[in-house]
């Protein structure tokens, strides 16, 4: 079971406690005075209006759906990266239409405007 | 014996981490160290010689510093936050090999955490992870300059979390390996920066933006958004953010060392390979100047363009770039090893073709136009 | 082995719980939270079952972008807060009759395979090895070529599809 993905959960716990610690240090150790002013939003001197919880404009959605698709492209690639050199000619063909294909989309979906930030 | 390894991988872990977090506190105080240099300044000069204490004295003043949290916050998340920033930024460095395996006596010390078959696939998942720690600091703020913020470096990183994807398909396709120690003797023969010259280059651009650095920081941009994501944070919680960042340069300059640069190799590290760590901190070093230089010399980019320049320019080039190098690759094999030098030259090409396309797209005439 | 079960325990358990806080979470946001928890922990039974590439691309896919994704729909829509769930009156008879056949349908599989399958090479031996990724993108490339090729079609339909959809929103809501 001590395989390296036990260090790396060890290195992550480690990892974990740094900051853990950092808070709780200062935690300790700052001086704690709040008062209403203190801790009321700071938006540059203006009264805060209403939630912050508003909509917003779809753009980040969109790009988000877009990088959806070339994430998962780029997951797949790698095993394709992986094994070119052992892989049959036919293999990374088609590996390099499966490139080709979704610069297809990229190209459709920059015609269509969806990589404008309006 | 299994309870030794584990200790010994304990305090491997904690040196890692305690190296990092020194390499934070001193790469503050070269950035501005540096900056001041860029600027005809002296700089930090009052703590210790060369101002070396200044790192220790912020340290001392942040853990004493009151820390508030807005009463109209989302408590829990607000306390989560920052340390779902910091972690990624530490834990990504578990796969980078920091030095050839040294012998001591029967003893061997192997400088790295995790040698794992999917390194590479491991710095994406890492990579793809950090975005929240950004995002629900914005959000749990309750502050509207906070959410634009953070919302905005989200949608920032995962842009450019892309065109570093590619460029990792292309280190892999260079190596034919996901290990990143695989991936450094493989630059035995050369580095991947050589074969594949504008790869590197889009990596370190990408990466500039997957660290909200300059010129890509516009989610601090203090005109429009006071703070942005930590605009409602203070004392310790603040300097986690202030942490992960630096961290995160830190790290993710190692990542490109690795893939590009030739790791830890360099003359004689066969012979001395306690010469490794020392040629990775040099080469680490050099990236990080290249990142403050270029804070010292670039304005910030707009944001439209920001988004504009990753998925316009950048990732279109570095899917060529991946068809280039397989291409290049496949010739190599096939006709004459000499042909892989096919590579660096087309793929040069394409980043001036980029560049130039960059270059129109600003000219005064074409903005008119629009 | 107990190490191995207890690990899957804990794991289980933690899946579980966070499963039931996404669905018991009245804040969008947490909700979408703990189910990134329940992706990470379903990313580390891939893991011990000697899979990495399939955890790490679920952490990369689900955990690091659909997740994304959907943080970002909650945060512009402004729906972190939900009202109290209305009820349709089928739903929760409906509910329970599927879940008792899907228990049911667990008990019939577990108790026909339990007898045949329980060799199941350990993945120790493998999982720190280039060579497992290597022959598992292999037949990828060559067993399963077509699927893989499907793959990329349906990829491109999804984003002519959220094109598409996208786009007949902007036009009716104007500027977006």
């Amino acid at each position: 079971m001590l395989n390296p993905w036990m260090f790396v959960g060890l290195f992550l716990i480690v990892g974990l406690l740094i900051p853990v610690a950092a808070i709780v240090l200062s935690a300790l150790l700052a001086p704690r005075k709040p008062n209403p002013i203190k801790l009321s939003t700071y938006e540059c001197g203006m009264e805060t209006v209403g939630d912050s919880w508003v909509q917003f404009k779809a753009q980040y959605y969109v790009f988000a759906l877009v990088f959806l698709i070339f994430d998962v492209e780029t997951v797949f690639l790698f095993p394709w990266a992986l094994a070119l050199n052992a892989l049959p000619f036919f293999a990374v063909v088609e590996g390099i239409v499966f490139i080709l294909i979704l610069i297809a989309g990229l190209s459709f979906a920059w015609r269509k405007g969806m990589l404008e930030w309006v | 014996m299994d309870w030794m390894l584990l200790l010994e991988w304990v305090i491997k872990s904690f040196v890692l981490s305690l190296i990092l977090l020194g390499g934070f506190a001193y790469l503050t105080w070269f950035e501005r160290k540096v900056l001041a240099r860029f600027q005809v300044r002296i700089g930090p000069n009052r703590a210790g010689p060369y101002a070396l204490l200044q790192p220790i004295a912020d340290a001392v003043k942040l853990i004493f510093k009151e820390e508030f949290t807005p009463a109209r916050a989302e408590k829990i998340l607000f306390f989560l936050a920052p340390i779902v920033t910091v972690v990624p930024a530490l834990v990504v460095a578990a796969v980078v090999p920091w030095g050839p395996d040294i012998q001591i006596g029967s003893y061997t010390l192997r400088l790295y955490i995790a040698d794992i078959s999917v390194g590479v696939l491991y710095i994406t998942a890492i990579t793809s992870i950090a975005v929240y720690g950004i995002t629900l600091a914005g959000w749990s703020s309750n502050n509207k300059y906070a959410l634009m913020g953070g919302l905005r470096s989200s949608a920032q990183m995962v842009s450019y979390e892309l065109a570093l994807g590619f460029c990792f398909v292309i280190a892999i396709l260079m190596s034919g390996s996901m290990r990143p120690i695989d991936i450094v003797d493989a630059q035995r023969n050369g580095w991947f920066f050589l074969i594949q010259p504008a790869g590197a280059f889009v990596f370190l651009i990408a990466t500039l933006a997957e660290v909200n650095r300059a010129p890509f920081d516009m989610p601090e941009a203090e005109q429009e958004l006071a703070a942005g994501f930590h605009s409602e944070y203070s004392g310790m919680k603040f300097a986690l953010f202030f942490m992960a960042e630096y961290t995160k340069m830190i790290t993710i300059s190692s990542i490109a060392v690795t893939l590009f640069f030739g790791g830890y190799l360099g003359p004689f590290v066969d012979q001395l390979p306690f010469l490794g760590p020392i040629y990775m901190l040099a080469k680490i070093v050099a990236l990080l100047f290249f990142m403050v230089w270029v804070r010292a010399t670039l304005p910030r980019i707009r944001y439209d363009r920001l988004m504009a320049f990753g998925w316009k320019v950048l990732l279109p080039l570095t899917l060529a770039l991946v068809l280039i190098t397989a291409v290049g690759i496949l010739l190599a094999q096939e006709v004459n090893p000499n042909l892989i030098w096919i590579t660096p030259v087309i793929s040069a090409f394409a980043g001036f073709f980029a560049i130039g396309l960059v270059d129109r797209s600003l000219r005064r005439k074409a903005y008119a136009a629009r | 082995m107990t190490m191995d079960l207890m690990g899957f325990i804990l794991v289980a358990l933690i899946a579980i719980a966070t499963a039931i806080g996404m669905l018991y979470s009245r804040n969008a946001v947490y909700a979408a939270l703990f189910l990134v928890l329940n992706f990470v922990s379903v990313a580390i039974f891939y893991l011990m079952l000697g899979a990495p590439f399939v955890a790490l691309s679920q952490v990369t896919v689900y955990a690091g972008a659909i997740m994304v994704l959907f943080l970002f729909v909650i945060m512009l829509l402004g729906a972190e807060k939900l009202p109290p769930a209305e009820v349709l009156p089928w739903q929760r008879p409906l509910a329970f009759v599927l879940a008792l056949l899907l228990f049911i349908e667990g008990i019939y599989w577990l108790s026909v395979k339990a007898g045949t399958t329980a060799q199941i090479a350990s993945p120790d031996a493998t999982i720190g090895t280039m060579d497992a990724v290597r022959s598992m993108s292999m037949m990828l490339f060559q067993e399963y070529l077509l699927p893989f090729e499907v793959t990329s079609i349906l990829l491109l339909i999804a984003m002519i599809g959220a094109i598409v959809l996208t786009k007949r929103v902007d036009k009716k809501g104007g500027q977006a």
